[in-house]
Formats: C-alpha cells, sequence, structure tokens
C-alpha cells in the first residue's frame, strides 16, 4: 500500500475552482516534488493532505493518508494525525516560530499534545531533537536570537520529533542562502533515510528538485500535467509547460559585446559603520562594519554583478552608491563628481543613476496611476518635461519595456509581478541614466518571467550602452546577464574578475564554497 | 533584562523632570502674575504683594522651582489658598478614593474585555462576534455619565441594591467597596468596550501569523493554538491601551465622581480651578502627571514580560 494516494482531488473556493483532477501517489522512504509557477496549486496541495484548507474551500475526490482519508476525518481525529502521521515546515523561517516562546518549548509541545509524557521528558526529547537536525544553541533560547537557518531547523524538529511518515515541506529552502539550502536540503535527505518517511518536497526552483527528487509532479494553474521519476521525467519530458518550465529556467540571454570605454563609477577604499546598542548605560557606542575597504569601479555600458549571502552588506553598499547614506572613508564618484555632499545625495550625479527593487508588489504606491509612478525620477531633473513631451516620454519608456502607451492611466494592481517590474524598469529608464542598479531585481519572478525580464533587460543593452550593477543571491542569473562580477562576504569583496573566469575558475575558498552549494540544473542533452 | 529596566528608569526620571518643569512653567510663569491671577482683577495692590511674598514669589524663578521640587519630593507639597490646610492633605484624603476606584474600574474593564475580545475573535464573522462587535459599538458610543444615571436608577433608586452616591470612608472595607461599585461600573463599561475591541482586532491579526499555521501543523486545534499562542503575542497593543485607559481613569472620572458624589481627585482638580488655587491645581496636576509615567513604566516593564524580544535589545 502507497504512503500517499490522492485520486481526483478537485477543490475550489467559493465559486473559483483552485485543483484540477490531481493525482499523486508516494511510498515511504520515497522523495516526491511538486513544482511549477505561483498560483498553480502546489501549496494548496499541501495543505489539502494536512487537513488545513482555507475556511471556504469545497474539496472532492480523496486523500488517502496511511489508511486514512484526509477529507473524510473529522477535525479532532486530524489534530491528532498533524504532526504525528503528517508534518509540515513552510517557507518562511522568520516567522514560522511564535516570537515568545523558547525553541525548546515550541518542539516539546509538539510531544505534549499528542503523547501522555512528563514535560521534563518531552523537554529532554526536544533537545535531542535539535541536536538531531544539528543545531548547536541551547533549547532556551528564543526565536529572535536565531539566523533563518537555524530557525528552519526548529522549525523541521518540530515537525518530525514525532517521527510523522509523511513529512511535507512547501519551499523549505527559498528564504535561505545558497549555503544555508545546501545543508538544509542535506539534512531532510538524511533524515528520509534515517526515518524511513515520506518527503512531500514543494519548490518552484527546478534545480532544487532535480537534486532532491526521486519523483517529480510539475503542476499548472491546478493541473498536474506531468509526472514521473526524476531520471525519466528529466530526459524524456513530454509536456510543452515542463519543457517551458525547463527552458526558462535555463534561458541564455544574448548580451551585446561590451565596448571599450571610460571608467564611469568609481568606488575608492570605502567604509561604512553603523553605531550599535551600547554595552554598558553611558559608555561609547560601538561601531559595527558593514562595508570594509570596498573599491571597484564600472565603466560606461559595462554590466557588473554583485552576489553575497544576505547579510553580507550588498544594500549598504547599493544605498552607499546612491548617495543615501555617508560613508565612514573613501569616496564614491560618479563622472568625477561625489555622489554625496554634505548631507544630500548629490542631485547632478543622482539623475545619472536610477535603481530597479526586489518586490515588484511593494515598491509602487497603490493610489497613483502608472503615469505618475514611472515620472517620478524628473525631479531630479532640471527642467523636467511638461505637456506632450512628457506624454512623449511616458509612452517611450512603456514601449520600451513592451507596455502599451495606454497602460499610463492604469493603477498598479491592475499589473502582473513581471509587468510590476516592468514598469519599475521603465521608471528607471525615463530619465535616461548612465547607470542602473537592479537590486534582486527577478529574484521574485516566476522562472518563465523572469526569463523575459532577462531579454528586456538585455534588448535594453542592445538599443544603448547601459552600465548596470546586478545584485542577486542567485549565482546562475549573475552569470547570465553580467560581464564582471565581485564577490562580496562580509563587507569584503573577496573576489572580482570577468564572469566566465570568476565562475568556471574560482580563486577565493568562499567563491569556491558558494558555486559548489549552489544546485544546479543537470545537462539534460534533450531537445527542447 | 537589567539594561531594559535600566533604560526605562532613566526615561523615567527625564519624562518626569521635564514634567515638572513644564508644569511650573505654565502654571506660575506664563500667566503672568499668579498672585494677581489668584486674588482677581478687584484685589488691591498691597494685597496682592502680601500674597506674592506668602507664595515666595518674589524670589528667583530657579530658586522657586527647586523649593518646589524639593517640597514635592519630601512630601511638602505647601498650603492650599482656599482650604488654608496642608495641600499633601487635601491629596491624601482624596487619593485613596480616587486611586481605588482606578484600579476597580481597570479591573473590570480588563474582566470584561479580555473574555468578549478573545471569545469574538475565535468566532470571527459568527453571531457572537456580531452581537460583541455590536456591543462594543454601543459601548463606546454611550457617555459613561449616562451609563452612570442608568446604574443608579436601576440598582440605587429602585432596586436599592446600592446606595445612590457618597462614599463611607475605608472604617469598613466592604461599605467602601460597595460605594465605588456603581461608580467603577459606569467607568468600566466604555473602557471595556474600548480594550475588548482592541484585544479583538489584535488577536485576529495573530491568528494570520505564519506561526498560527506551523502550531496547527503540529496538531494543534484552533482553540489551542489561540490560547498557546496567540493571546501572549496579543497582549502588547492591548498593554498600551490598558496603560492609557489608567491614566484616564484616573483623572477622567471627574463626570462620575460628581454623578456619585465622590470625594475624589477629579473633584479636587475642578474645585481648585474654579476657586484659582493654583497651588493645589499644581501640585495635584504634578501627582497625577507622575502617575501616569510611572504606570507607563510599569506597562514598559509588562511588554519585556511578554516580549523576549525586548528583553535583550534594550
Amino acid at each position: 500500500m502507497s504512503l500517499l494516494a490522492i485520486n481526483d482531488l478537485s477543490l475550489s473556493i467559493g465559486d473559483t475552482p483552485i485543483l484540477h483532477d490531481i493525482d499523486l501517489t508516494m511510498q515511504a522512504g520515497e522523495i516526491v516534488a511538486i513544482t511549477g509557477e505561483s498560483g498553480s496549486g502546489k501549496s494548496m496541495t499541501a495543505l489539502a493532505i494536512m487537513g488545513l484548507l482555507p475556511h471556504g474551500a469545497k474539496p472532492s475526490g480523496n486523500i488517502v493518508l496511511d489508511g486514512a482519508d484526509i477529507l473524510q476525518t473529522s477535525e479532532p481525529d486530524l489534530c491528532r494525525m498533524r504532526g504525528n502521521t503528517m508534518g509540515m515546515v513552510f517557507q518562511e523561517p522568520m516567522t514560522a516560530l511564535n516570537p515568545v516562546q523558547t525553541i525548546g518549548d515550541q518542539v516539546a509541545e509538539t510531544i505534549l499534545i499528542h503523547e501522555k509524557t512528563t514535560k521534563a521528558e518531552a523537554h529532554q526529547r526536544a533537545a535531542a531533537m535539535l541536536e538531531r537536525v544539528g543545531l548547536t544553541v541551547s533549547p532556551k533560547r528564543y526565536p529572535h536570537e536565531l539566523s533563518g537557518g537555524q530557525r528552519q531547523r526548529v522549525v523541521i524538529a518540530m515537525a518530525i520529533v514525532l517521527r510523522p511518515k509523511l513529512l511535507i515541506a512547501d519551499e523549505p529552502t527559498t528564504a535561505l542562502d545558497v549555503t544555508t539550502q545546501a545543508r538544509i536540503l542535506d539534512l531532510l535527505r538524511d533524515l528520509v533515510r534515517e526515518f524511513d518517511m515520506g518527503l512531500l518536497i514543494i519548490t518552484h526552483d527546478l534545480a532544487v528538485v532535480a537534486d532532491i527528487a526521486d519523483k517529480i509532479v510539475v503542476m499548472q494553474s491546478g493541473r498536474v500535467v506531468e509526472a514521473g521519476t526524476t531520471a525519466h521525467l528529466l530526459t524524456h519530458m513530454q509536456h510543452p509547460y515542463t519543457k517551458s518550465l525547463f527552458e526558462a529556467s535555463r534561458h541564455a540571454v544574448s548580451l551585446p559585446d561590451t565596448i571599450q570605454s571610460a571608467p564611469m563609477l568609481n568606488v575608492q577604499n570605502i567604509n561604512r559603520d553603523y553605531p550599535i546598542a551600547r554595552q554598558t548605560l553611558l559608555g561609547p557606542r560601538p561601531m559595527f562594519r558593514a562595508l570594509h575597504d570596498i573599491s571597484f569601479q564600472i565603466n560606461q555600458g559595462e554590466r557588473v554583478g554583485l552576489v553575497g549571502e544576505s547579510g553580507c552588506g550588498k544594500s549598504t553598499l547599493t544605498r552607499a552608491i546612491l548617495g543615501l547614506e555617508d560613508v565612514q572613508g573613501g569616496q564614491i564618484t560618479l563622472d568625477g563628481d561625489p555622489v554625496f555632499t554634505g548631507k544630500h545625495p548629490n542631485l547632478a550625479v543622482r539623475r545619472k543613476m536610477q535603481v530597479v527593487f526586489q518586490d515588484p508588489y511593494s515598491s509602487f504606491n497603490p493610489r497613483h496611476r502608472v503615469d505618475r509612478l514611472i515620472t517620478e525620477p524628473f525631479h531630479l531633473l532640471k527642467q523636467p518635461p511638461k505637456g506632450q513631451a512628457r506624454q512623449d516620454a511616458v509612452a517611450k519608456a512603456l514601449v520600451d519595456v513592451g507596455l502599451s502607451p495606454d497602460d499610463a492611466n492604469k493603477y498598479i494592481h491592475e499589473f502582473s509581478g513581471g509587468q510590476r517590474q516592468r514598469i519599475a524598469i521603465a521608471r528607471a529608464l525615463i530619465i535616461a541614466p548612465e547607470l542602473i542598479i537592479f537590486d534582486e531585481a527577478v529574484s521574485a519572478l516566476d522562472v518563465s518571467v523572469r526569463a523575459q525580464i532577462l531579454d528586456l533587460i538585455a534588448a535594453l543593452c542592445r538599443k544603448r550602452p547601459l552600465a548596470y550593477l546586478f545584485i542577486s543571491h542567485d549565482l546562475s542569473v549573475v552569470r547570465r546577464v553580467t560581464d564582471r562580477v565581485m564577490v562580496m562576504q562580509a563587507g569584503k569583496i573577496v573576489e572580482q574578475g570577468e564572469t566566465e573566469t570568476v565562475f568556471s575558475n574560482p580563486q577565493h575558498r568562499y567563491t569556491q564554497t558558494l558555486i559548489a552549494a549552489a544546485p544546479r540544473l543537470p545537462d539534460l542533452g534533450m531537445a527542447v | 533584562m537589567i539594561r531594559y529596566v535600566l533604560g526605562r528608569l532613566t526615561s523615567l526620571i527625564v519624562s518626569l523632570i521635564v514634567a515638572s518643569i513644564v508644569i511650573f512653567a505654565v502654571i506660575e510663569v506664563i500667566p503672568g502674575d499668579p498672585a494677581a491671577f489668584m486674588l482677581g482683577v478687584n484685589a488691591r495692590p498691597d494685597t496682592i504683594a502680601a500674597l506674592r511674598a506668602e507664595m515666595g514669589l518674589d524670589q528667583p524663578l530657579i530658586t522657586r522651582y527647586l523649593a518646589w521640587v524639593t517640597g514635592l519630593l519630601q512630601g511638602d507639597f505647601g498650603q492650599s489658598w482656599t482650604y488654608k490646610t496642608p495641600v499633601a492633605d487635601l491629596i491624601n484624603d482624596r487619593i485613596w478614593v480616587s486611586l481605588p476606584l482606578a484600579v476597580y474600574a481597570l479591573i473590570l474593564s480588563t474582566l470584561i474585555a479580555f473574555p468578549a475580545g478573545i471569545y469574538a475573535a475565535s468566532r470571527r464573522g459568527d453571531a457572537g462576534d456580531v452581537t460583541i462587535m455590536g456591543a462594543t459599538q454601543l459601548g463606546v458610543a454611550i457617555p459613561n455619565f449616562w451609563f452612570a444615571m442608568i446604574l443608579v436608577l436601576i440598582f440605587a433608586i429602585n432596586l436599592r441594591w446600592f446606595s445612590a452616591g457618597g462614599f463611607p470612608g475605608w472604617g469598613d472595607p466592604l461599605q467602601a467597596i460597595k460605594a465605588l461599585t456603581l461608580p467603577a461600573i459606569a467607568l468600566a463599561l466604555p473602557q471595556a468596550a474600548i480594550l475588548a475591541r482592541v484585544m479583538r482586532s489584535s488577536l485576529l491579526d495573530m491568528l494570520g501569523e505564519d506561526f498560527i499555521r506551523t502550531a496547527r501543523a503540529k496538531g494543534l486545534s484552533r482553540r489551542q493554538a489561540l490560547w498557546r499562542h496567540a493571546v501572549r503575542n496579543a497582549l502588547i497593543p492591548v498593554l498600551t491601551i490598558i496603560g492609557l485607559q489608567f491614566s484616564f481613569l484616573l483623572a477622567g472620572g471627574i463626570i462620575i465622581e460628581q454623578v456619585f458624589f465622590l470625594p475624589g481627585l477629579g473633584r479636587l482638580i475642578f474645585q481648585s480651578i474654579s476657586a484659582r488655587d493654583l497651588i493645589v491645581v499644581e501640585s495635584v496636576v504634578m501627582l497625577l502627571v507622575f502617575t501616569v509615567i510611572v504606570v507607563n513604566f510599569l506597562v514598559d516593564l509588562a511588554y519585556a514580560a511578554v516580549d523576549p524580544r525586548l528583553r535583550t535589545k534594550a
């Protein structure tokens, strides 16, 4: 008998159908990956298996887990099963734990609500499980004292402390750095082997899927479009959607060659210090050095990448380049002029730089029309275009990013994530800056949309020499869209050089670790 | 944790110093001559001069401020101009009405609001939730003195369970509490309505958090997840409101004190203002400010007890 058998699972919320005729089986000890883009129904399928569907969801079909049909099981029985028969790990480790309870208490709680045992024994077992998942800190610590990777270990410990038969992990490593991701995936693999449990992993990251799964299930708009063992599916994929997904995630862009040009942005030996909390009541405030002696140049029309893990100083560097904050040593100049003068960004320089941020959902004012949103940089100009000239500029910027001039009168909520990122790029382009900073600009996008945006960036480069600093934690993307790359660790640039050289022959140990940890799509040798 | 408490304590002391300067400035410096103000427009110049000497107004500002503050620290609040008794005695008589009344009302309001807010949040959208929210809407809208009169009408005049007003003193604690019951209820109901709404919305926010979903995935029922994980997290905004309400209850009970003929601080300050007795006004206002600041300090400590993140930050 299989551990989990889903037959004809359909689901609607209100009148909106969410899932259609899902079929899926898995055995104990097997790792099955569900993949697909956002909104494909991956998470809803997982919640259905947990019996944790949102209010008003109407499921049909059956989900047989360990002999019991989840959809027919009463809520009290489901409570007895959750944590016991099936456990779940969620995407966001930063918010998945109760901030006011110790991690030991939270793991022990899983034991205490399911088994009649003493508190002392439950805490002992919780501590043992925390150690098993590789956590080296005391169970008496609170979640806020732990890093994202450590918190994810706590969440995993909580889900598996009673050795459930099925563990569901919904994007368990998406919010983590690559090196942490590699360690968490190793841990999950080991646990599956040790406990002989089934692992249903949900992820949009095809490289992770190819790396860890025994079986792959591809979902699109609430349907399973293709499923099979990993080896078979990777070499014999049939469905066009599966093919397009894999094609998009390995999508190569064709950048024009760089031209020999003069240096434009010059970052010279900069340091950035932040005051941190006093150690004694009236003592001096100690400083934290976020950037150590950073130096680099970006030439006109040059495409430079910046990679590094969270907290390494990427965002601090962005703010310093944009002249939003002063630096405590060294100088940043653009075309010879300092970016920061006294208390303010130097406006003469600022109009030569624009930035595109990560989150296309929160980086726009929802009450303004697109027209007003993308003309925001005009305030940097001494004589912004007015009347017809302004309308023409708006229309041109929208057309340049593949949108229609009519979109100027719409509000931002009328656009999809990918379209919003196009609007963000239009906003950056409208004053024809010399340098654009892409700060994780494609990280929140689905692979197919990401491929389109990367194509758009390449197309813009072909139109006119565009210099950019492309900041990302995703090494594979940086490799595809940059000429030169810098690797940053703990506030220092540890390696920089030609992108291909750095990636194929990394010199610094940290670069080597990063590249080794990044999951890669296997070379499939198939016609896609 | 020690650093957090020391930090809050420093802020408490600084707030008190700033508050004392502001009160001193507003009452003694800004309106011109306090003695002339207290005696009114028809006073003879020599009477004013006499009062000025009596109040020490011929001294320099700094000396007067320091004398006032050192007096306060030693429990010497000065001599009331109208009552001709030490202000300390006036306050001492009344604080034992106002303070217990405020605490009593606060306890009642919390006892009503917590269960009501938690119940409403746990049954969001159900009849119970709608009923409670409707009731709190009324509670917020209806003024407390009207409540007070209705309470007197029902429980004092018709049922004769309580007296309609007055305060017998703490000689018989049971009688004293009985006398404070109707005023406390009248004060508590509108506060409870506000608090219940805050509790409900704060809980609903928490119930949408990821860690509630994690708790449910562990096998906790909806109710268990609410009690074990949501309630404590929801307390922070509730504590803020409780702190603000206590300040209001202490000084803002003036109308209720009037309705129930209670000799409280509210009435004292009202009478002192009417009689232009600035010495009393100054000291009572300082006392109220002191209480408010201390209550806020306690609320800060309560935050730290609830939320471990505050203990380490400082």
